[in-house]
């Protein structure tokens, strides 16, 4: 069995790799090189404090800095159907997953917290880009399918935080049927007239980008997050040519309409809570006054006939009135 | 400061006020009964060209450099503006502003075109001609407002829709016929202020309100009148005659009863008092949100249909 070369070996390599090689107190930006001390990184919600990089976010942490005072609760989502089509590559999908779990501790590759930011309730629904790469499957449509739900009975707006590599292939085609059911999951809360905004965080790619994460009523994306369907590699292969600078990343998607704002991580709860706070607390409306359509306003008629009698000597310009 | 043509007589008034303020006392001059005297004139002066202004020149007025644009408008108005970007096809155009505030407690939808004040800006925003990606975003936005209820105020300022190939492959007819489209579909409050120029199909494309209003010295019309001067007195420096008989000014659109209101401008134009201008402009539209507010989503819709739907129907003997 693998036990051996997946547990123990790496146990022996950590004991006897020499201790120099910076390991986990220090992180190297992979744009800039800079070499960060891990706490200085963390409180800096993992932006290069050198260059600005954003690195990817783990979930926990995800949460903890969209809500009000980081305090959220998670709810339990469905179960699912486990490994459905009995897949196997190198690799049997149901190992895989058993892999994922004790390494991430999650059940799968969303999570789904309500709490409120900016005072407003609101559920969030985020990826957990280090189980199996954030990939959708059953268990992600069925959690956003979820969130929806929580969201529609909490009155409360969606927000939901890509961070995957799109489809999971390992459930074939069902996981392809994702794309159509987070379409509909995200569907209920739009027809609710409750606000549903897409936080893209790199990456947000493939199946997951082509539904619910480009369905929003805003898109906010962090800075130089890759957002895209085909992969860079793939497109670069088939048109043979080399790709435009900046392709497929935060800034060059809203050159491209596709984003509404590129917002530094540390204004994301401040920007995201305004927003909503626009789109929940519209201010004073006043009594709906039952009025037929023919009263002030639409006076036009009677406004023509005057103009007409009005206009008979010739017009002169005279200031406004 | 700059000076239009007509205006000569004030930048010289003005420029002896300057230099006496750049002299001493002493030679037995008082200087300051003297820039008093000075500026009394010049207020007399402003009240006499502005009192006339012929339609050429409130074109002129209406594309100032100076005159506050919507930019200036959403900084000064509304309050934690959030620019929403792009079209979800194609582009972001930063010719078309757009996105949701706080103005005088009420969530809106603000939408404009900005024109830019200086070369870096006025390219930015390609001197707010939009192309039909700006007006497919503004229709996005629009929807926006109409999902959430937020009532939406449009800043139209334009010499037009961009002439150009790309934006005609793009189809920039099909998208400002949708943007007049879905200004007259909202169930939401739409108000429309011409705050400069209302160059034609560009301008409508955003300003099918239930109330339309001008500025006192802004212009709408179906086209340009250097354009109408080239196409119908084929010489382009018949504009002035072409200003004049195209009915631009706001006094003679709102005989025509195309426009609901005229907001009354500050002595000299909104150049000359940029605060002023705006906090008269955004009254006008606080009074008018005030009451549309109150009305049910159909009836604001159909009113505005029947409104648009009665136009046309007469003009000026
Ligand atoms: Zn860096």
């Amino acid at each position: 069995m693998n036990w051996l070369t997946n547990f123990v070996r790496p146990k022996i390599q950590q004991l006897v790799r020499p201790k120099e090689v910076p390991d986990n107190l220090w992180h190297k930006c992979p744009e800039c090189g800079h070499m960060i001390f891990h706490r200085e990184l963390e409180k800096n919600m993992r932006v290069c404090t050198h260059c600005g990089h954003h690195m990817r976010l783990p979930v926990k942490q995800r949460l903890e800095m969209l809500f009000d005072d980081g305090a959220y609760k998670r709810i339990e989502l469905p179960k699912v159907t486990e490994d459905p089509l009995r897949f196997r590559d190198v690799k049997k999908y149901a190992d895989r997953i058993k892999d994922a779990r004790s390494k991430t501790g999650e059940h799968d590759a969303m999570v789904v917290a309500h709490g409120t930011m900016g005072g407003n309730a609101v559920v969030i629904a985020a990826f957990d880009f280090s189980f199996m790469g954030g990939s959708m499957g059953m268990a992600v449509g069925e959690a956003l399918n979820a969130a929806a739900e929580l969201s529609v009975a909490q009155d409360a707006p969606l927000i939901v935080v890509p961070a995957s590599g799109g489809a999971r292939m390992q459930e074939g085609i069902l996981s392809l049927m994702q794309m159509a059911r987070t379409t509909v999951a995200v569907d209920k809360v739009k027809e609710k007239g409750l606000p549903y905004i897409v936080l893209l965080t790199d990456p947000t790619t493939g199946g997951v980008t082509a539904s619910f994460a480009m369905l929003g009523d805003i898109h906010v994306a962090e800075p130089g997050a890759v957002i895209g369907f085909a992969g860079a590699r793939v497109i670069e292969n088939t048109i043979r040519e080399t790709l435009p600078e900046g392709f497929q990343r935060a800034e060059y998607l809203r050159d491209h309409g596709m984003v509404d704002m590129v917002v530094p991580r540390h204004e994301l709860r401040a920007r995201l809570s305004a927003l909503i706070d626009l789109l929940r607390n519209r201010g004073p409306v006043g009594e709906v006054v039952p009025l037929h359509r023919n009263g002030a306003y639409s006076d036009v008629e009677q406004r023509l006939k005057d103009a007409h009698e009005a206009a008979k000597p010739a017009p002169s310009p005279e200031p406004g009135a | 400061m700059n000076f239009l043509d007509f205006e000569k007589p004030i930048a010289e008034l003005e420029g002896k006020i300057e230099d006496l303020r750049h002299m001493g006392d002493g030679d037995g001059l008082n200087i300051a009964e003297e820039v008093a005297r000075l500026q009394t004139k010049v207020e007399k002066r402003l009240r006499e060209i502005y009192s006339k202004l012929t339609p050429w020149q409130k074109t002129q007025v209406a594309r100032h450099p100076d005159r506050p644009h919507c930019l200036g408008y959403v900084a000064a108005l509304v309050e934690d503006f959030q620019p929403l970007a792009g079209d979800r096809g194609f582009a972001e155009d930063a010719a078309v502003i757009g996105g949701i505030g706080r103005f005088r407690g009420r969530s809106v939808m603000v939408i404009g075109q900005e024109k830019g004040h200086d070369t870096e800006s006025r390219v930015k925003h390609n001197f707010g001609m939009a192309k039909p990606e700006g007006y497919r975003k503004a229709r996005r936005l629009m929807e926006m407002a109409d999902r959430f209820g937020l009532p939406i105020v449009t800043l139209v300022d334009t010499a037009g829709a961009y002439p150009g190939v790309g934006a005609e492959e793009r189809g920039q007819a099909e998208a400002i016929a949708r943007s007049i489209e879905t200004c007259l579909n909202v169930r939401v409050p739409l108000v429309s202020v011409i705050i400069g120029e209302g160059g034609s199909g560009g301008a409508i494309a955003l300003a099918t309100g239930n109330v339309v209003m001008m500025l006192e010295h802004s212009v709408y019309s179906v086209i340009s009148p250097e354009g109408c001067a080239s196409i119908l007195w084929r010489s382009g420096e018949q504009a002035q005659a072409a200003a004049e008989a195209l009915k631009l000014t706001a006094q003679d659109l709102k005989r025509l009863a195309v426009i609901d209101e005229i907001i009354a401008e500050p002595l000299g134009g909104a150049h000359r008092a940029p605060d002023v201008a705006m906090k008269d402009v955004a009254d006008a539209i606080d009074r008018h949100l005030h009451d549309l507010v109150r009305l049910d989503p159909g009836v604001l819709r159909a009113r505005r249909r029947d409104k648009f739907l009665a136009m046309g129907r007469q003009g000026i003997e």
